[in-house]
């Protein structure tokens, strides 16, 4: 009898992605060893050490998430109001009581345990936009409902902004993937990298020159175009669009942007160097891994990773742990690890028969993703600095326990396909 | 399934690209560049040095010339300086606070986490009195190497001087060097450089980015023990290079003195001198700038003169008119040429001191005929077997240069100059066709056109007394443990004259030391048959050089010998005595009683320039230091001398009269 309950509950579980899950789990937690080790003493195994630490949150996180396996996969989408309407007053609350850490006010202190309700926030957000879409079913044709899901999606934003954490905040913008899934026009994706490629050559390109090319450019569209009313039009608009928008980064680089984001960017497009300052965690990071080579230095064999060379490196840079002591070899394990598990949370999303468990699945894949590509792209030089964990590797709590969350909420939904939510 | 099914492709590719992005360039950092490692190792490993002693040089008799002594450097690490008692710490070291922040602020430019040379070569005494209280200065210690220390406080020249390396040193260096090392900077410590600096101990130690040291890298797999230079043994008798030095006290020239049958250099004095001690610890810096300051030194003392100095060979050339006559057959040793007391060429006059009659080679050498020299010299360029004498003038330029003249001779002393003898291109140029061999007449008895160094001088008379080859000249004989010697000083170099030609001139040599109408004969050797030739060497910018070659015994020489004594006169007054004495004291090992007192006048003598506008008060007084010469403020170097470009930074020399056929004047 125990065992068929057991069966009914974990019947249908994607054993596949827990096991992708506890090996991440599991290079993490090797890899924050070797971070803390710091190659002279024989460390006796601690559970006051992060690595000990971690393990009590691994452990933790494998109980909450076997525990929202034996939930009712109903719940989720019943109580996605409630939760997303918890986690904005969280946001709220921590603006007003949270604990200023390295400038940011993120954290609400609990005893001895710190909550990050921007955490939180992902998921909250995540079911709300699931349910939304699965009980309305918009196309994302009309403008209603893209101001719909824009406001589900901003508020949570704004008030991240507002801590400040743009890490945080930025990865709100990877819902414009399940977005686009469901019907979103690809234009959007094609502006918003627009947006960014303009943002770049605002930079590289003196403003001289790069007004007069788009004005060209455009103008070569428009000229082209001159029987095609409808294309003209939106020629000119764009174009003109184009140009206010380099107006509108200059004057929001200098007055919205801290000086030290600023200067982050600035060091990422080669425009400053820094190597005490701003740049040194970057500069440390790539001679980390790049020091790795093809096969690594080994477990506990990186200089630059025992002797510190490299800051935050157990939390945000755990990445160029492995890039030292597992060399191209191990980055390409782990990075072949995320893309399997992305694409498996992809397709099981498309198994499914519930719009909200689908649409909840692309959130889960695009936040995931969101994150891998951040932190990584950070660690070895490709994208400004922006402190957002490495999922189920990087050390700390919270964020493995809120992945963890995400991650087997979808498991529950999909284990449940058959079922009617 | 709805149509927007496929946007789930587009949604996967986009996921794969960006990891292909990240992989290609996690594979550019780690796979295809070393960047990040060599990085990497520079952020965690420290070189520790340990120095060696550079090696010992001793003379040919095993004597040390060279020895080691220890000093002290002060060194910093700028990020370990806590607060300190400043005061305390520049009282013992002995400098001022303008120079304290002046060494900490460089330090710390350099390595905030290294350590920098802070203060160096504290003496003994200062590093006894410092490490006592080194424990109230955190960050500062102290670290031991040894500089160089010449007992004999002579031959400056020859030694040269080890200094701390240039930026350019240490690019050179292929990472050898390092700032605050020390490299030869001159003579056979710059020459020897490589043999003599020993090779650096290197402990590599790991260090963590808070700067703590983490042990030895690999157990010290990569771990190198400092190793001693190796000794060189020179082929300087220091008995006769002193003897020398004294003997050029206050007068300016070379001696050269050659063992002829291997080539070794037996002296090498170039006076002005200096003492080698000068170049060595706190003081160089300001005592190079005192040596250079031609107020003080007018004399150029860092011009290596007997491997720079030019000079005329004058009369000390005309062995070889008689040897090459020989050689070609234009003379016998029975020849005789009729000396009226001048000589034709062309429309103007030779003089000769003398009225000798019919004049034969012998006695032609012996009283340093100039009519007997320029006969040959003519002979030589109107042979019939040369279609014109431009041609006959051309052989005759490559036999004299086999004696070494016009070119290097590869000696082991770095800037030695190649001295001058033309080719037929230079004459053509100067005069077209239209030129033979009264044109240049002159280079018959060494005036003219033709410069030679001292060390050529003697090399011709290593020449003359080996009957016909010479030995590469060098200072080194035998380097390291094994007394390595270089091959190429087993080589004989001949020069393409019979060794049957050499008895004649010889016997003229010998004569004009020993024969009671020889130009040299005050200068003779009891017991020993010199042989020689005096030269008195034209200078158009003052009194005539005094110059002396030779060698001794006549048979089985031992010692080949050039002395020039600038501004002397008559090569018979000075040069030759000192030859002499220098001859007697390495033949015997003393100087006969009866000539010591000369000697000691010959030391005593002050020949040195006479200024341009001789001052009233100024006369010829008996000075000992060579600073005293700063009373001759007024002095233009009257040789042409071409300052050694890596001393003295002295405008170019003028060109003299000397470059010009000009109307000869008797020679002796």
């Amino acid at each position: 009898m125990t065992t068929q309950q057991g069966n009914r509950f974990f019947f249908n579980v994607d054993w596949i992605t827990i096991l992708l899950y506890v090996a991440l789990c599991t290079i993490g937690f090797v890899n924050i060893y070797a971070s803390i080790f710091n190659g002279t003493e024989a460390n006796e195994f601690s559970f006051a050490a992060k690595y000990g630490k971690q393990l009590i949150y691994i452990i933790t996180g494998l109980v909450l998430g076997f525990s929202i396996l034996l939930l009712d996969a109903k719940f989720f989408s019943v109580f996605s109001p409630i939760v997303y309407g918890i986690t904005m007053l969280l946001l709220i609350a921590v603006l007003l009581v949270g604990r200023k850490v390295a400038g940011n006010q993120a954290w609400i202190p609990l005893g001895s345990f710190r909550l990050q309700p921007s955490e939180l926030a992902k998921f909250g957000t995540a079911l709300l936009l699931a349910r939304y879409v699965s009980t309305f079913n918009p196309k994302f044709r009309d403008v209603k409902s893209i101001f719909f899901a824009a406001v589900i999606v901003g508020i949570p934003l704004f008030l991240i902004m507002l801590q400040p954490d743009t890490g945080s905040a930025l990865v709100f913008l990877s819902f414009m993937f399940p977005l686009y899934r469901e019907g979103l026009s690809g234009y959007f994706l094609l502006i918003f990298l627009g947006m960014i490629v303009l943002f770049i050559a605002d930079f590289l390109i003196p403003a001289q020159i790069l007004i007069p090319l788009i004005l060209a450019i455009g103008g070569l569209f428009i000229y082209q175009n001159r029987r095609k009313h409808k294309v003209m039009i939106s020629s000119i608009i764009v174009t003109v669009i184009a140009v206010g928008y380099l107006f509108l980064v200059k004057v929001a680089y200098d007055k919205i942007l801290e000086p030290h984001q600023r200067t982050r960017i600035e060091i990422l497009l080669g425009l400053k160097t820094d190597p005490k300052g701003a740049g040194y965690n970057v500069i440390q990071s790539k001679i980390a891994i790049g020091s790795g080579q093809l096969t690594g230095r080994g477990f506990l064999e990186g200089t630059q990773t025992k002797y510190g060379y490299v800051p935050e490196q157990s939390t945000d840079f755990i990445f160029s742990t492995i890039g030292e002591e597992w060399g191209f070899a191990g980055c390409f394990t782990v990075i072949a690890l995320y893309i399997f598990m992305l694409l498996r949370i992809i397709n099981l999303a498309e198994r499914q028969r519930s719009t909200f468990s689908r649409v909840y699945g692309y959130c889960v894949a695009s936040i995931l993703f969101f994150h891998v590509f951040i932190n990584i792209g950070m660690t070895i030089g490709i994208i400004p600095v922006i402190g957002i964990p490495l999922p189920f590797i990087s050390y700390g709590g919270s964020s493995l326990w809120s992945f963890t969350v995400l991650l087997f909420i979808f498991l529950k939904l999909d284990s449940n396909r058959m079922g009617f939510i | 399934m709805d149509n927007l099914f496929n946007r789930k492709y587009i949604i996967q590719g986009l996921f794969i690209v960006v990891a292909l992005i990240l992989l290609g360039t996690l594979f550019y950092i780690q796979v295809a560049s070393d960047k990040y490692f060599l990085s990497a190792e520079s952020n965690v490993l420290r070189k520790i040095y340990t120095f060696p002693a550079r090696g010992v040089i001793l003379d040919r008799n095993e004597k040390v010339l060279v020895q080691n002594e220890p000093v002290y450097d002060l060194m910093v690490i700028p990020n370990q300086v806590k607060e300190f008692d400043t005061l305390a710490l520049i009282n013992i070291i002995g400098i001022d606070m303008k120079r304290f922040k002046k060494s900490f602020n460089k330090a710390t430019v350099q390595s905030r986490y290294q350590p920098s040379i802070f203060e160096k070569q504290l003496s003994v005494q200062i590093y006894a009195a410092l490490s006592e209280q080194l424990s109230r200065f955190p960050g500062f210690f102290v670290q031991s190497r040894t500089v160089r220390y010449y007992p004999d406080s002579a031959a400056g020249h020859f030694f040269g001087y080890v200094k701390e390396v240039s930026k350019k040193d240490i690019e050179l260096s292929n990472g050898y060097y390092r700032p605050g090392d020390y490299i030869g900077k001159a003579g056979v410590e710059k020459q020897y450089n490589d043999v003599l600096r020993g090779e650096k101990g290197i402990i590599n130690m790991l260090y963590d980015a808070r700067n703590v040291p983490k042990g030895s890298y690999a157990e010290g797999k990569f771990d190198t023990l400092a190793k001693s230079g190796e000794r060189v043994v020179s082929s300087l008798d220091f008995r006769i290079q002193k003897l020398g030095e004294e003997l050029l006290k206050n007068k300016v020239g070379s001696i050269v003195a050659i063992e002829p049958a291997t080539g070794e250099i037996l002296a090498f004095v170039s006076s002005p001198g200096y003492d080698p001690n000068l170049m060595v610890g706190r003081q160089q810096g300001n005592n190079y700038m005192d040596l250079i300051n031609l107020d003080k030194n007018p004399n150029r003392v860092f011009t290596v003169r007997p491997i720079q100095g030019y000079y005329s060979p004058g009369s000390s050339f005309k062995p070889l008119d008689a040897l090459i006559g020989l050689q070609e057959g234009v003379i016998d040793p029975n020849t005789t040429f009729n000396c009226p007391g001048y000589f034709m060429a062309g429309n103007h006059r030779v003089k000769c001191e003398h009225v000798d009659g019919n004049i034969s080679l012998r006695k032609g050498l012996a009283r340093s005929c100039n009519v007997y020299a320029l006969y040959v010299f003519q002979k030589l360029l109107k042979q019939k077997k040369f279609k014109n004498e431009r041609i006959a003038y051309d052989a005759w330029q490559q036999r004299v240069s086999k004696f070494g003249l016009g070119q290097k001779l590869g000696v082991d002393l770095p800037a030695e100059r190649p001295g001058n003898l033309y080719t037929s291109d230079h004459y053509n140029k100067k005069y077209g066709n239209r030129w033979g061999n009264t044109t240049v007449i002159s280079l018959g008895i060494g005036q003219g056109e033709m410069d030679a160094t001292p060390l050529q001088m003697a090399n011709i008379m290593a020449i003359i007394a080996n009957r016909g080859y010479y030995v590469k000249p060098h200072l080194i004989k035998a380097i390291g443990e094994k007394k390595v010697i270089k091959k190429e000083y087993a080589i004989k170099n001949y020069v393409g004259v019979d060794s049957r030609h050499f008895e004649p001139v010889i016997d003229g040599m010998q004569d004009a030391v020993n024969a009671p109408w020889g130009t040299a004969r005050q200068s003779a050797i009891d017991n020993i048959l010199m042989c020689g030739k005096t030269g008195t060497v034209q200078n158009p910018r003052g009194k005539n050089h005094s110059v002396f070659i030779g060698f001794a015994p006549r048979d089985n020489p031992k010692i080949a010998i050039a002395v020039i004594v600038e501004n002397a006169g008559y090569g018979s007054t000075y040069a030759a005595p000192i030859a002499s004495y220098i001859a007697e004291k390495y033949l015997k090992d003393s100087i006969a009683v009866n000539k010591r007192a000369s000697v000691e006048w010959m030391k005593k003598q002050v020949i040195l320039p006479v200024p341009k506008k001789p001052k009233p008060k100024l006369k010829p007084i008996q000075v000992d230091s060579l600073k005293k010469d700063s009373a001759h403020k007024a002095l233009t170097p009257p040789v042409k001398l071409l300052p050694s470009p890596a001393h003295v930074p002295a405008p170019a020399p003028v060109k003299t009269g000397i470059n010009t056929v000009k109307p000869i004047t008797p020679t002796k």
